[in-house]
């Protein structure tokens, strides 16, 4: 560990606070239809989009109503994607598939596809090898703006019941999701594309550039549209990266400074919604408690992964290999991990992209040390709710609220009630099965996988011992979140060459992970609109000295216990069995 | 009704919102860049004499190829069988097939308590022991560093540590017949340093250093 390592995580929650909070301002007045500085730019595109789509934004919703244009909208947006990934070289007088690239078998696109569109981007294939430049844009790109739209709208849905002042309506789906586009997702990742080539990422449309190095030996550059890509992959908080390697390639994450600023970008939204919540329920200081609440957990697993792999690992140690820092290099765990952005860089950017649904990686998680693994699973545990996904993280954490204002109305014995709206058996119930769908599916699919013959055949030949079983762990986990990270040994694809020609795809893993994601992606999406309608139609009543207050310390402290003690009743035996057992020992396996 | 509304919309929506983030967007992104960052967009290639060698941020192995009777040796699966060539300053280690394969990168996805791992770098140490030590007579596995010793995340690294690049300069000074001053000069012009002063990690770019040492001694040994 550093001094610079600290000061990179200390200055990075500065920086994402002091920037979150203006935008969190604006976003309020973005959804409220209030006045904005990009109006100008926006308002003539935002009614074309209307007009062409023949939407009426002024037409309130229901939640059911909301509900049903936000799944038929991701249904068309499934079809679509399956459609151009399937049809790959059919694209080619595009000019946009220079390396003339096949298509990936339909179980591998089944799995893509659901990914891309569910905001997780897990991805078993490898970008440079399988995807044209066509798919990546048309494709994957669109998916990344529009699953975290979708998130967001979501959220902003759940707010508006909770702030309903009697009746039925939670907003129009269609509102909501355009503005998103234009107001949010479209001019920050404008502006962070064209930082991330001003800093050496590539844009072009070139064929892969052939070439000897000085000593002759024959290699080849991989080219593509990577920042336009990489921008929103991060800000969306999608995580699919364009080539294989994704963060850690050079040409998408080229220097410390733009490892700085896709982190920011990856916590800017979900941040910012917490503050605008504040805003658009009245009062800030309920936003600054969620916020407490997350940035406290954040940091617990920012300095256990910092300080685990400072460590170094035992197979380092069993080598031979001195891992403490030495003047020149920084020691500690090295393996999968890139020398511009160090052990500091890399285990803040895990923390970053795990505690929301990112999934981007700069450095191989399966090679992380077995507590430094643990963290980004105990996140994966937390079901996305520290900071969480755009959208998803605010909307999965209101639901931990409610739990918390009900547990806490238990316990001294009142009524519970949130922001003057009483919270009712119908509405926990809901909170309850739209809180345990996510850890279940999780489980079961970790379960059906580690128990099957099928399931088995795709963890990696070197992952001996419990990493064999931290592998699918880590995939269902991660899928079940729509995270999209991975212990990156465990295949779902087969691929001897570039461009999918004699490759093959592992139907179990495909199908088992595509349907994971769908599953826990949809439902709970469905589960907090229904909290989101029947809290609409709620009156209001003036807070009394009974009301206990959701908006300081005491509650901050109550909701991370009912965070932790959810994700640790359900993940904790699963977690021993793989990381835990492997932080706790020398031994090799 | 509501239902058929629906579908026509998602319908459409889904094109013209394909159309404006999927092809409009790239697009102007790609036109600003060619525009104004020409060389970063294309991704910052380095020739020699006329002919691409590399880009400057992606890290490629300097070995020669071995030949035997006259013809290349490949291994089983047709990879070139290498040997690092003393005259450059060499990379990470890199799990890519062949090594720094910058078409088609991936991770080790070696576990920390796996026997593999410590065999992969076991060997590593072994292979970076066998090209220094003749040069640098105190160096043992306990001062190798961490960054010759791991493989790197995306397999192209393009840098490598100071206390890295500080070892293979006492290499480089003996085989090219330069004062250790001077490599050590080289070293830290070709020094990157940390995103706005604390993010990430210095790193030495192997590539463009190299080079550099061409041009001054000629490519000669």
């Amino acid at each position: 560990m550093t001094f610079l390592g600290w000061l990179t995580i200390f200055l990075f929650v500065v920086i994402l606070t002091a920037l979150a909070m203006p935008l969190g301002r604006y976003m309020g007045t973005v959804y409220a239809g209030e006045r904005t500085l990009l109006d100008p730019l926006f308002l003539t595109p935002e009614r074309l989009f209307y007009k062409i789509m023949r939407v009426n934004p002024h037409r309130e919703q229901d939640w059911k109503a909301y509900a049903k244009s936000l799944i038929i909208f991701s249904v068309f947006g499934w079809l679509l994607l399956y459609f151009i990934l399937r049809t790959q070289t059919l694209w080619n007088w595009t000019g946009l598939n220079p390396q003339g690239f096949h298509s990936a078998p339909w179980n591998v696109t089944f799995n893509t596809t659901s990914s891309f569109v569910t905001n997780t981007n897990w991805q078993y294939y490898g970008g440079e090898t399988t995807m044209s430049y066509f798919s990546q844009m048309a494709g994957l790109t669109v998916q990344n703006f529009l699953s975290a739209g979708v998130g967001i709208a979501v959220a902003v849905a759940l707010i508006r019941g909770i702030i309903g002042r009697s009746g039925k309506s939670i907003g129009n789906f269609w509102f909501d999701l355009i503005r998103t586009v234009l107001w949010v997702l479209t001019p920050i990742a404008f502006v962070v594309a064209l930082i991330l080539v001003f800093q050496g990422s590539i844009q072009n449309f070139s064929h892969y550039a052939s070439f000897n190095g000085p000593t002759g030996l024959a290699n080849q550059l991989a080219m593509g549209p990577v920042a336009s890509q990489e921008a929103i992959k991060e800000l969306g908080t999608n995580g699919g990266g364009f080539f294989n390697t994704n963060s850690a390639h050079p040409f998408e994450n080229p220097t410390g400074f733009t490892n700085l600023l896709e982190m920011l970008s990856v916590l800017i939204i979900p941040a910012a919604l917490v503050f605008m919540y504040g805003k658009m329920v009245g009062n800030r200081r309920q936003g600054y408690a969620i916020y407490a609440t997350m940035m406290v957990m954040f940091l617990g697993a920012v300095c256990v992964a910092y300080i685990a792999e400072a460590h170094g690992s035992p197979a380092q140690h069993a080598a031979g290999l001195h891992t403490q820092v030495i003047a020149g290099s920084t020691g500690g765990n090295m393996e999968g991990k890139e020398q511009r952005f160090g052990i500091a860089g890399s285990a803040l950017f895990d923390v970053v992209t795990t505690v929301t649904s990112c999934g981007a990686v700069n450095s191989a998680i399966e090679s992380y040390t077995g507590i430094g693994g643990a963290v980004p699973m105990g996140n994966l545990s937390a079901s996305e709710v520290i900071f969480g996904g755009v959208g998803t993280g605010l909307y999965s954490i209101l639901l931990y609220v409610l739990l918390a204002v009900f547990i806490g109305g238990l316990m001294v014995g009142r009524t519970p009630e949130y922001l003057g709206k009483k919270i009712e058996a119908r509405e926990i119930k809901l909170v309850a099965i739209g809180l345990l769908i996510t850890p279940l599916a999780a489980l079961f699919a970790t379960a059906l996988a580690t128990a099957s013959h099928l399931g088995r055949q795709s963890i990696s030949a070197a992952a001996t011992g419990p990493q064999g079983f931290s592998e699918s762990l880590y995939a269902y986990l991660s899928q079940a979140n729509n995270n999209g990270s991975a212990f990156a040994g465990y295949t779902g694809f087969i691929q001897p060459t570039a461009g999918s020609i004699g490759s093959h795809g592992i139907t179990f893993a495909n199908l088992l992970g595509g349907s994971t994601m769908l599953f826990a992606r949809f439902a709970p999406i469905l589960f907090a609109l229904a909290v989101a309608g029947t809290l609409a139609g709620k009156k209001v009543s003036p807070a009394g000295l009974g009301t206990m207050r959701t908006d300081n310390a005491t509650f901050v402290i109550l909701l991370i216990g009912v965070i932790v003690l959810v994700g640790a009743l359900t993940f904790f035996p699963a977690l021993l069995l793989g990381p835990i057992v492997q932080g706790l020992t020398t031994h090799l396996y | 009704m509501a239902l058929k509304r629906d579908i026509i919309t998602s319908a459409i929506g889904i094109l013209v919102l394909t159309l404006f983030l999927g092809i409009l967007y790239p697009l102007v992104i790609t036109g600003i860049s060619q525009v104004a960052f020409p060389g970063n967009a294309d991704g910052q290639k380095v020739y020699v004499n006329g002919k691409l060698v590399g880009s400057k941020i992606i890290g490629q192995n300097f070995a020669l190829q071995v030949v035997k009777n006259g013809k290349p040796v490949v291994d089983k699966n047709g990879n070139p069988v290498t040997v690092p060539d003393p005259r450059y300053f060499q990379t990470r280690p890199s799990a890519t097939v062949p090594h720094n394969n910058a078409a088609a990168t991936t991770f080790s996805n070696l576990g920390p308590n796996n026997v593999a791992t410590e065999q992969a770098i076991a060997a590593n140490i072994k292979a970076y022991l066998a090209l220094e030590k003749q040069y640098d007579a105190g160096l043992s596995s306990a001062n190798v560093p961490v960054d010759a010793a791991n493989t790197s995340a995306s397999g192209i690294d393009p840098d490598i540590s100071l206390a890295n690049a500080d070892i293979q300069a006492h290499r480089i000074a003996a085989v090219r017949h330069l004062p250790m001053s001077t490599v050590l000069h080289m070293v830290s012009q070709y020094t990157t340093g940390r995103g706005l002063g604390f993010s990430g990690e210095p790193g030495v770019d192997v590539l463009q250093l190299n080079l550099a040492l061409d041009r001054t001694t000629g490519g000669q040994a």
